[in-house]
């Protein structure tokens, strides 16, 4: 029962090799539908993906087969996307592509404004509903350090009893930013099943614009102008940073829905503005409600492109494929990482992680595909992130 | 030009000095989401302003003047001292919008503007016109891809009036569907030189950043006929400068 993986550089040569294999009839060949986001060929009734350079016939067996294997990399800690190589870049626009059948956009929305309101950071939020102020109650509060120990290897607990035990009473008392090396960690995990503490969210500490109100928005726009003159951009000033997070921006509810082009006026004139000052603006967006040529356009506007997409409950051949599949939720993209000031594209180990929720309080995103193979040699099965020396730390 | 030319600039028969019909040529670089198309115009402004001769007009669009500065100074190209000594004239039109009822009369502006830059110094250099894009010049045009569409006309005549080299950028993946194809189909058609960048058909790779597609319409040679050329190559973009190749021919 052996695996057997066919690497050419073109369907054709595949084609006649796979008409010579399926008249051995000691081969025992069969396919299955692997993971149904990567880019699919059809053949006869034969299913091949491609992989960055190279092409691969999928067959039946457990792990999709290179010339290395298919290894999952250790989990990622934070949810903060580090995987982009350091955080968000201060001054960019990301855009989220949502899955209209499920809301995965808004874990990754509550933990952005999570982490600005834990680090004292202005944040405005809009949403198309009339009450936007209600959400905040919904979101996480940061997981307590002993939580975080507890999730961590048990070896360590055991060894260092007393220590641990003196050690848990100090760093409650700390506050949530933690110092590696000298510099500040913002990357925080968050407790989804706790709310966020009262104090953060009281009085006018977020901004709240509701997108129902506005019929030309005009409104939006002035609110972000205002938030934004606030936030000028002086070098390296991280303190001040500032967070905009508008939500299913082209919800069919809004009036300007039908507006296409005012939309884009408004994301066009929201990425110069940021760009400009020490913000991050996060938008999400349904983008099958759009036509493909706007989604395209809207695509070209932002500095990074995500998208997320639900995973089938219950979906035998996935399960046999993907390690840990029960608990997942949801698979997140990378479509496009933003590059400033220069022109080199980033290119990232791993385009595809999946959401999962860690006893059901924490986010973890976990790589999927393999790393794109280059030429000089094996798979580079890990994950790291791409070091990214422009980048600022968010 | 005393530099080794790339694989791109033989294409582009810019080094050609025997054809005095090298003025005045209209230059499109279409690209999508996957594959910027950002570099070539990277790699052309450094062309144009490395000769004394040239003026470059950028009219800007998508970026800020800083993020453009930032990325020639890596090539070795510096375009703040450039723009003070008049050779890089930037037009910065990111806010530019036109209202709904003004969208002509805001695109007739932007082209007086232009059209003055390009009299005043096109007596004695040769003037370079960028745009930088034009899928973004129809967002500020509120849609009104008929005004764009007017708009590159009258750039193009500047072309045979003053000799200008036009260089303008066009999200192909945007058009497409439908009734839009049209816009790019009749910059295609305006264009002498049409710059086509693609992912590879398999996808993202770490040392083939993409593949360019060059159908260079060509000129009417000395015999008269036309000379028209497609080339296909992969490139792989790099801090200070990009890699072009014909596949399988990288180590």
């Amino acid at each position: 029962n052996s695996t057997v993986a066919i690497i050419t550089r073109s369907l054709h040569s595949l084609c006649s090799i796979l008409g010579e294999l399926k008249f051995r009839p000691k081969l025992n060949i069969s396919t299955s539908m692997v993971l149904k986001y990567y880019s699919m060929v059809e053949i006869g009734d034969q299913k091949y993906t491609l992989l960055g350079d190279k092409l691969w016939l999928l067959l039946k067996f457990e792990r999709v087969v290179s010339h290395g294997k298919f290894r999952l990399p250790p989990r990622l800690r934070s949810p903060d996307l580090k995987i982009l190589g350091g955080g968000f870049h201060l001054g960019s626009l990301v855009m989220i592509m949502e899955d209209t059948e499920a809301p995965h956009h808004m874990l990754l929305l509550r933990t952005f404004m999570s982490q600005g309101l834990v680090h004292n950071q202005p944040v405005l939020y809009a949403s198309p509903s009339k009450n936007p102020r209600a959400f905040l109650g919904t979101l996480p509060a940061t997981l307590v350090s002993k939580d975080v120990k507890s999730i961590k290897s048990e070896a360590e607990q055991k060894d260092l009893r007393i220590a641990w035990q003196y050690k848990k009473y100090l760093e409650e008392n700390k506050p949530p930013i933690d110092e590696r090396d000298g510099k500040v960690e913002y990357c925080n995990d968050f407790d989804l099943r706790k709310p966020i503490e009262k104090h953060l969210i009281a009085g006018n500490r977020v901004e709240c614009v509701s997108l129902l109100d506005c019929s030309s928005l005009a409104g939006i726009r002035d609110s972000c102008s205002k938030f934004l003159s606030q936030l000028p951009r002086y070098d390296g000033n991280i303190t001040n940073a500032g967070r905009i997070a508008i939500q299913s921006f082209c919800a069919p509810q809004c009036e300007y829905y039908d507006k296409e082009w005012d939309m884009l006026s408004f994301i066009r004139s929201i990425k110069s503005k940021v760009r400009s000052s020490n913000a991050v603006a996060f938008l999400t967006f349904p983008a099958s409600l759009l036509s493909t040529s706007v989604s395209k356009r809207w695509q070209h506007l932002a500095d990074t492109l995500l998208s997320v997409k639900a995973i089938p409950d219950e979906d035998k051949e996935l399960a046999t494929l993907l390690t840990g599949y029960q608990d997942m939720l949801g698979l997140l993209s990378i479509h496009k990482a933003a590059r400033f000031n220069t022109q080199v594209p980033v290119i990232l180990d791993a385009t595809t992680y999946s959401m999962k929720l860690q006893k059901r309080r924490s986010l973890v995103l976990e790589c999927l595909n393999q790393a794109p193979v280059d030429g000089s040699g094996g798979s580079s099965g890990g994950c790291s992130s791409s070091s990214n020396t422009g980048a600022l730390d968010f | 030009m005393n530099r080794p030319a790339t694989l791109l600039d033989d294409v582009l028969t810019l080094n050609d000095d025997d054809e005095p019909t090298q003025k005045g040529r209209l230059i499109l670089v279409e690209d999508c989401v996957e594959t910027s198309g950002a570099f070539v115009l990277h790699h052309l402004i450094k062309r144009f302003l490395s000769s004394s001769d040239n003026i470059v007009l950028f009219v800007a669009f998508s970026h800020p003047f800083s993020h453009y500065d930032r990325i020639l100074r890596k090539m070795g190209c510096n375009l703040a001292a450039q723009r003070e000594n008049k050779r890089l004239l930037f037009f910065d039109m990111l806010m530019l919008e036109c209202p709904d009822d003004g969208v002509e009369g805001g695109l007739i502006a932007l082209y007086g503007n232009i059209y003055k830059a390009v009299e005043v110094n096109s007596s004695n250099k040769n003037v370079t016109i960028m745009i930088d894009d034009i899928s973004l010049l129809e967002v500020a045009a509120n849609g009104s891809t008929k005004d764009v569409l007017n708009f590159m006309h009258y750039c193009h005549t500047l072309t045979t009036q003053f000799g200008c080299t036009i260089i303008t950028v066009l999200h192909e993946d945007i058009y497409s569907s439908g009734d839009e194809f049209t816009f790019p189909l009749q910059m295609e058609y305006l264009a002498d030189i049409t710059i086509k960048t693609e992912p590879l058909i398999t996808g993202l790779a770490a040392d083939v950043h993409g593949q360019l597609t060059i159908l260079d319409k060509g000129t009417i040679g000395r015999s008269g006929s036309m000379k028209g050329k497609i080339h296909n190559f992969r490139y792989k973009i790099k801090e200070n400068n990009v890699d072009y190749f014909y596949p399988g021919s990288r180590a």
